[in-house]
């Protein structure tokens, strides 16, 4: 895993992830709003069917094909302002109903794109629900998870007094 | 509030993340919890009492010293989804770099 990522929990019901993109913000935004870009990333490297409505109102939805079966995600785009701002829901149809709001902010500084996503849960029964999905889909050993959270906490310390 | 909101309040806070990864070198009191940071020993007890509710630390029955200790069950079940989200996420990311870079040299 790199270390480019930042994951924080800022409040009871929300996930917030930092990313720097070494590309003007135009181009980052551009890879997030069309089909032919999404299908290069999104899929992590698994091959992706992907359909996108990209106007306010619109739709999306994308299959991603992982060795162990097909895994779809839906969602509907609720603000875009380019090339600075998205809000789109987000729904696994392996859990129908769980529905979560994606706040995307990009930012651009000296050529670098600085995205910002906050993920945020409508109930603490959703949020519940999308910690309880990612259980069963991890198969990991979660004590090295938990060591892998203290580390980048431990990280952390050296930023707070 | 539920115990797992309790928890993530808990971990919201990056001081008691702190606190946290104190503890999970090994058991401390209250003093030497505090010591790292720039905030006095009654605002260390506010957030210890956050963790203590949340279930994240237990504290010893000394009176004197009550060393706190870290209780990693609760943390468990979040940090494993944080873990999992971040590693989807970090591999989206990493393609999404790299893609990017291609589209870079393309213009």
């Amino acid at each position: 895993m790199s270390d480019k990522l930042v994951v924080t929990l800022p409040s009871d019901l929300e996930i917030k992830m930092v990313r720097v993109f070494d590309a003007p913000r135009a181009l980052v935004f551009e890879a997030h709003a069309r089909c032919e870009h999404v299908k290069h990333w999104w899929g992590r490297g698994n091959p992706l069917d992907c359909e996108m409505d990209f106007r306010p109102g619109g739709g999306y939805r994308f299959v991603e094909h992982t060795p162990d079966g097909q895994h779809a995600f839906r969602g509907e785009y609720r603000e875009i302002q380019p090339p600075e701002r998205i809000v789109q829901t987000f729904e696994f149809e392996g859990m129908p109903g769980h529905v979560c709001v994606e706040t995307l902010e990009f930012a651009e500084e000296d050529g670098k794109t600085t995205v910002t996503s906050v993920t945020r849960f409508d109930t603490e029964e959703e949020r519940d629900g999308m910690v309880a999905s990612g259980m069963e889909a991890g198969a990991r050993d979660s004590y090295a998870a938990l060591d892998a959270y203290l580390a980048k906490a431990q990280h952390d310390r050296k930023s707070v007094g | 509030m539920d115990r797992l909101s309790e928890v993530f309040s808990a971990l919201a806070d990056p001081t008691r993340r702190s606190i946290l990864a104190r503890l999970a070198e090994g058991e401390a009191t209250v003093n030497q919890i505090a010591e790292p940071f720039a905030i006095s020993l009654q605002a260390v007890s506010k957030h210890l009492k956050v963790l203590e509710r949340a279930g994240l630390i237990t504290r010893g029955k000394e009176a004197q010293w009550r060393p706190c200790r870290l209780d990693a069950g609760p943390l468990l079940e979040v940090a494993k989804w944080v873990a999992e989200y971040q590693r989807f996420w970090d591999q989206r990311y990493e393609r999404l770099d790299d893609y990017i870079q291609r589209l870079k040299k393309e213009e």
